[in-house]
Order: structure tokens, then C-alpha cells, then sequence
């Protein structure tokens, strides 16, 4: 622990404000949303109290709050907001404009469930409806890893290799509203951490330098459609080389504040184990738990957390899949298309790139603020343990998701 | 006086109604716990949060960290800061063997219903002392009193120190600490087991 740093107790919520804080970003808008409510409050009362010297925009609606954040950003400001769910949806179009404009924003996803049926409770269908929507995703387990992936999102997002918008993904409920130990480091250090800002060099609303901002581009000609295809691929080459860069401001955070967080995938008990879970997000805490519980009766068998989900880490998943012979994938969120979880599917893209063939078991629950439990792993670990055992050359099977909580059982 | 130590992960559910603060007494004894240097994860429950309606909270505290963020199915200490949540909650689901109860009752302990293996019950008369102190029914001050006296894991004084720190919103922070020293001073705790290895 840095001697500078101080311990606070808070939830998930309040540890993301404190990042924020600490970032000292110019502009934050924001409209409240659960289970979003309280980070944004927090930080409302962080600059009412004068301990925060940024601008607060509370807005009629998430489409003008991202649309207000691109002008401050253009115009050269360190931005955030954050959101849930259907303030995410509202927010679509300003939200896939984003990464296109090359803007270095950071925003918080409090993941909510979507609609319909109605539900304002956890679940990760919001960010797995944008996925592909251009902005890097990271997800976080605990609220000291939330407080201090904020922070580094805003190093990531800034790099002049980079400049594309972060989502800092935590879970509603569970992460959002779970109360922890939180050490907050010191504010010095984080400024030399973060260095100067400069989000807008290479687009700006400026008057000492007028430009035009997202012309008309691409249609049938041959140049448009090559100016086009330009934008994309440097979008493309911006978030393979955030992989890079994300390890590396994971690899600075650690040595300057002495805590390791995993920057890509985080490989638990994995070297000597034969099968795998593959987790994202709160849920990661139990899984190790459980894999620790199994691992005492014999089973060896160890977690790979996915951390960074977009770009997808696709070298350092089936390096790490390589050292198991069959996996169980657990997501809190659904692919309709596809009859599986989303993890699921880029888990066996990551796997067929690499040429590994293997047992792997879709694990779909902790939808609509269910609880994943000690007992849900267990039980994805028998089953992932069963299917190494009756592996044959025709797996991995079609999808076929095992929906966790849908027995309506106790949990535990 | 040092609090006495759990031995591994001790869980503890607080039952109460809505309004009576039941989740911002798991946030502050989580606090506690941190300042007498242990590892305590708070996690609410949620529902369709209304004043009145049954709300509860999951307390974890070890001396390592604690990495699950889940809810509580088999509680060592139920917390009840209503009297009468037990006839419509089944505030005693999954609790482990040689548990403890701290129940807000004006009953004496011999007349609480409980598991017959309940090995700790601790009443106190929280609603009149609530009364007294806000006019109104806010038990959770005073039940935390009613916890440490009962089980001896935390101080009185590292609660008045986590109180401290809360920011409140329907009494202040001279009413809380009264609350807690009477809820502390004025808990009757009948031992109908030998404690417990878990938590000796």
C-alpha cells in the first residue's frame, strides 16, 4: 500500500466515483438511471462540496448526455457520464458516433438487464447489445479493481495510439450496491499517472483551428469508398494496439501502486488444472471460491476471468484455454442468435483461431439480478468435468446453453 | 476490550422493514470491521424497496479477504430489527446449526420462537428505545448495540467510530450514538448451547 493512500469502506457505485474523482475530468453529464443512480450522485456531491473542479450537466436524457460530452470533448475536455440498460439503448446513436470521432471518452456501464419483461436489476444484456459498437469494454470483479480501472481507463483511452472510448463495465447490484474495503490512492500520484491531457489533436471544435468534423464520407466512387474503408480499418488497428496498451498501463499501475490487476485475461489455478471456467465480471469472486472448494475434493480445476472483453483478447484466452481440456463458460447475459452466451461464442472463435478443439459447456444465468452462488459453479464444474470425461471427436457440440437459476431453487 | 474473533467467514443477515435501516446498518458494521482490520463485504438485498416492506442484508467478515459477491443462504447471526417481520419472513432460513439470534422484541428471550438448535438468542426492547430516541421506529442503531453486546465480535467503540462516518438522513449522529449505547446497555442474551467451536 502506498504510505499516502487511505482506506475507505463504500460500494461499488461510490468506488467508481472516487476513480472519476481522481481522473479529474472537466465535464460530467449525467441522468440518473438504476442501478447507475448513486455513482452519479456521488459525484454531484463531490463538486457541490468543491472537491471536484468539473462541470456537472444533468441532462433531459442519455442521447443529449453523450451528445453534450462529444462538444466538451472536441472542445478539449476530459469527459465522463455513466449509465444502465435502457439509458444505454436511449443512448445509442451519439454512443456508436463515438468511437468513429476517435473521442477518448470514459463512461461507466452499470450493467442492467434489458427489457422486455421489465426488470431494473443486474444483468450484462446491456453492454452485450453493444459489443461491437466500437468502444473498448473492460469488466471488473471487485470495487478496488473498479476505483482503479477508471483511472487507468482514462490513460488507455488517451493514448495517441488508442483514442477510442472506454466502458468501465461493473455489475448492478451485487458490484454496484456490495460494500468493500477501498483503498483510494493519492491524488498525487495519480496525476503523475495520468499525465497531461490532450483529447482532441486530431479533431476539434476549435476556432484557432476550424476544421471540418465527421464529413460526409464513403458512396460508390472509388475514393470515397477507399476514405471509408480507411476510417474503419484505423478504428480496427486502434483497438488491437489498446490490447497492447492496456497491458502496459496495467503493468504501470501495479508497479507505482502496488496492486496487480489481470489488464487482459486473469488465469486462477490454471496450470496444473484439466478443465476451466470462464467468467466475467462480480461473478469471478465465487467462481475462484468454488474452484478452491472443488479443488479440496480433488478436482483440479481453475478459472480464466475475461477482463478486457472488447478487443477481445483472443491470443491470451487460448493460451490460456490450451492448459485445460474442456471449458464451461459462464455469461450473465444471452445471444439470442446464436442459443448461447456472448463470452461463449468469441470463446470458441478464440479457440478454432488457435486450432484447439475441445469440450466446451455454455453456463447462461445471473440474469435479472439472480444470484450466481457457490452451488451454481459446483455445478458448472461437474458438468464441465463430465464433459472432459465423454469427449469425442465431434465436440464441441452445437450450442445448447445449461440455464443456471432456472429451476427456481434456493441457491445455495 | 478486544472483539472476539470468527474463526473463517462468518455470515450475518439482518432482517428488517423498510425505513428501519437495515442496509446501512450492514454498511456500518462492515465499516467496523475494517477499522479492527478485517475483511467485510456488505451486500443488500433488493426488491421492490418500499417503507415498511421486508428488506434484508448480507454481512460477510473473515481476516482475509473475501472475494464472493453473493448473498447469504445459511447465516451464523440473524439480526431482526422488527418485532413483527418473524410472523410474515421466515427470518431463520438456512441458518446453521448453534446460531445466533439478536431479535428487537419487548418479549423476554425465553418467549422468542426459534430453531431448537439455536445456540445464542439476544432480545432487546429496540422499538421503545427507537420511540424514545427518533419518535419513530429506526431499530438499527441500536440492534448493532444489541450485536456486539450479544456476540462480542466488534466494540462498541470501533461502532461509534464507524457511525461517525455515515452520513444520515433521518436522525443525526448524537441520536445514532445514544442508540447504540442503550441498545448495547439494555440487551438480555440467553445462552441455550455451548457456544459454538465456529465462533469460540
Amino acid at each position: 500500500m502506498n504510505h499516502l493512500s487511505r482506506i475507505i469502506v463504500c460500494d461499488g457505485n461510490e468506488a467508481a466515483a472516487w476513480g472519476v474523482k481522481l481522473s479529474r475530468p472537466d465535464v460530467i453529464a449525467v441522468y440518473p438511471i438504476t442501478p447507475q443512480s448513486s455513482l452519479v450522485e456521488t459525484l454531484a456531491k463531490f463538486v457541490a462540496e468543491g472537491e471536484l473542479d468539473a462541470e456537472v450537466m444533468p441532462l433531459e436524457g442519455e442521447h443529449s448526455v453523450l451528445s453534450a460530452l462529444q462538444g466538451a470533448c472536441l472542445a478539449g475536455a476530459r469527459t465522463y457520464t455513466a449509465t444502465s440498460g435502457p439509458g444505454l439503448a436511449f443512448m445509442f446513436e451519439p454512443y456508436v458516433r463515438t468511437p468513429g470521432l476517435r473521442l477518448p471518452m470514459v463512461a461507466s456501464l452499470v450493467n442492467r438487464d434489458m427489457l422486455s419483461p421489465q426488470c431494473v436489476w443486474g444483468g450484462q444484456q446491456d453492454v452485450m447489445t453493444v459489443r461491437d459498437a466500437g468502444w473498448i469494454q473492460i469488466f471488473c470483479e471487485s470495487a478496488q479493481e473498479v476505483l482503479d480501472t477508471v483511472i487507468m481507463a482514462y490513460r488507455i483511452a488517451e493514448h495517441p495510439a488508442v483514442m477510442l472510448p472506454v466502458n468501465v463495465n461493473h455489475d448492478g447490484n451485487y458490484l454496484s450496491y456490495g460494500v468493500s474495503r477501498v483503498e483510494i490512492p493519492d491524488q498525487a500520484a495519480v496525476d503523475a499517472f495520468l499525465g497531461e491531457k490532450n483529447v482532441n489533436w486530431h479533431v476539434a471544435l476549435d476556432p484557432e483551428r476550424p476544421m471540418a468534423v465527421d464529413p460526409l464520407t464513403g458512396g460508390a466512387d472509388a475514393e470515397g469508398a477507399a476514405r471509408f474503408v480507411a476510417y474503419r480499418q484505423s478504428l480496427c488497428r486502434g483497438m488491437q494496439t489498446a490490447l497492447a496498451v492496456i497491458s502496459e498501463v496495467h503493468a504501470d499501475w501495479a508497479r507505482v501502486f502496488g496492486r496487480e490487476h489481470a489488464a487482459l485475461v486473469e488465469e486462477y489455478r490454471l496450470d496444473d488444472a484439466e478443465i476451466g471456467l470462464v467468467t466475467i465480471g462480480s461473478m469471478s469472486g465465487a467462481a475462484k471460491d468454488a474452484a478452491d472448494a472443488a479443488r479440496a475434493e480433488g478436482v483440479r480445476v481453475g478459472v480464466i476471468r475475461i477482463k478486457t472483453y472488447r478487443p477481445f483478447p483472443i491470443a491470451a484466452v487460448a493460451a490460456a484455454a490450451s492448459k485445460v481440456g474442456a471449458l464451461g463458460v459462464v455469461d450473465r447475459a444471452v445471444s439470442y442468435g446464436w442459443n448461447c452466451g456472448p463470452v461463449y461464442q468469441d470463446v470458441l472463435a478464440a479457440l478454432y483461431s488457435a486450432g484447439l478443439r475441445m469440450p466446451v459447456l455454455s453456463f447462461i444465468g445471473g440474469l435479472a439480478g439472480a444470484d450466481l452462488t457457490g452451488a451454481h459453479f459446483a455445478r458448472a464444474i461437474a458438468m464441465t468435468r463430465a464433459a472432459l470425461r465423454e469427449a469425442d471427436a465431434t465436440l464441441p457440440a452445437p450450442p445448447s446453453p445449461i440455464w443456471l437459476n432456472a429451476d427456481g431453487e434456493a441457491t445455495r | 476490550m478486544a472483539a472476539r474473533e470468527t474463526h473463517g467467514i462468518y455470515e450475518i443477515r439482518i432482517h428488517g422493514r423498510g425505513g428501519q435501516g437495515a442496509v446501512l446498518a450492514s454498511a456500518v458494521l462492515a465499516q467496523a470491521f475494517v477499522d479492527d482490520g478485517r475483511f467485510a463485504v456488505a451486500i443488500p438485498s433488493f426488491g421492490f424497496e418500499r417503507r415498511g416492506a421486508p428488506v434484508s442484508a448480507c454481512l460477510r467478515v473473515d481476516r482475509r479477504p473475501l472475494r464472493g459477491l453473493t448473498n447469504i443462504y445459511h447465516p451464523d447471526c440473524v439480526i431482526c430489527l422488527d418485532p413483527t417481520l418473524p410472523r410474515m419472513v421466515n427470518i431463520f432460513a438456512g441458518i446453521k446449526p448453534a446460531g445466533t439470534l439478536i431479535q428487537a422484541t419487548s418479549a423476554a428471550p425465553e418467549a422468542v420462537a426459534h430453531p431448537p438448535d439455536l445456540a445464542t438468542l439476544a432480545v432487546c426492547d429496540a422499538v421503545a428505545i427507537a420511540l424514545a430516541i427518533f419518535g419513530r421506529p429506526i431499530t438499527n442503531a441500536i440492534m448493532l448495540g444489541a450485536f456486539a453486546r450479544a456476540t462480542g465480535l466488534i466494540s462498541l467503540d470501533a461502532l461509534r467510530a464507524a457511525l461517525e462516518k455515515v452520513e444520515f438522513r433521518d436522525a443525526n449522529l448524537a441520536q445514532n450514538r445514544l442508540a447504540l449505547e442503550r441498545g448495547y446497555a439494555e440487551t438480555r442474551t440467553l445462552t441455550l448451547a455451548p457456544a459454538p467451536e465456529a465462533v469460540s
